[in-house]
């Protein structure tokens, strides 16, 4: 499975989101540290899930981190977050 | 109980300087963009900040992240409170949380 789907997997798996995307951003991140080739290093995370509901900005990214430890200790070099409940999601668009 | 004794140099750094940004590379030569992202931010507001560069010591760069439960690098310390990495402070400087935020803690800003 590719880094980005076992990603989507875990994230679907633990906090049932309402969307969630993940971009591999590897190609941005060309020839910077941690970056091989073959890409699945760099990735970004943009997640909307009322598990994040009461939950600061640093408690949020917490518990993504924690769902993706293994990703995180592996392949996974960097990963940019965005953590929205429903209700800023919806706010975001209007 | 034995506490990591990098626990303590981080203690000391981060209760002896208001501002402290644990990044790769130096404020002036940041290795790494995210790191730059914050500096730049972190500049532009004219606050005066500590940069601590993790990849000269290998014992900081694994003891920063146990010691703030946070994988990655860069992390910003205000006060000597844990305030996130990049994407936080990021999306806190969009919405002026971040100004407000250092103004309430007493750090000197540019006037915006």
């Amino acid at each position: 499975m590719r880094v980005a789907d076992r990603i989507a997997d875990k994230l679907n798996r633990r906090f049932a989101p309402a969307e969630v995307r993940v971009i591999d951003d590897s190609q941005r991140h060309h020839g910077h540290a941690g970056w091989r080739e073959g890409g699945e290093t760099h990735f970004k995370v943009e997640i909307v899930s009322s598990v994040f509901a009461g939950q600061s900005r640093v408690a949020r990214q917490r518990l993504v981190y924690q769902a993706l430890t293994e990703e995180l200790a592996g392949p996974v070099h960097a990963l940019e977050l965005k953590t929205l409940t429903p209700e800023e999601a919806a706010g975001a668009k209007a | 109980m034995s506490e990591n004794p990098v626990f303590e140099r981080i203690k000391n750094d981060i209760s002896e300087n208001d501002v402290v940004l644990y990044m790769k590379g130096t404020p002036i030569f940041p290795q790494c963009g995210f790191s730059a992202a914050v500096v730049g931010v972190l500049t532009h507001l004219g606050v005066k900040f500590k940069g601590i560069n993790i990849l000269e010591d290998a014992a900081l760069r694994q003891g920063i992240k146990e010691f703030s439960s946070w994988p990655t690098i860069p992390q910003l310390y205000v006060k000597g409170e844990f305030i996130g990495g990049c994407d936080i402070v990021r999306e806190m400087y969009q919405s002026g949380e971040l100004q407000q935020m250092l103004g309430q803690k007493g750090i000197q800003t540019k006037a915006a």
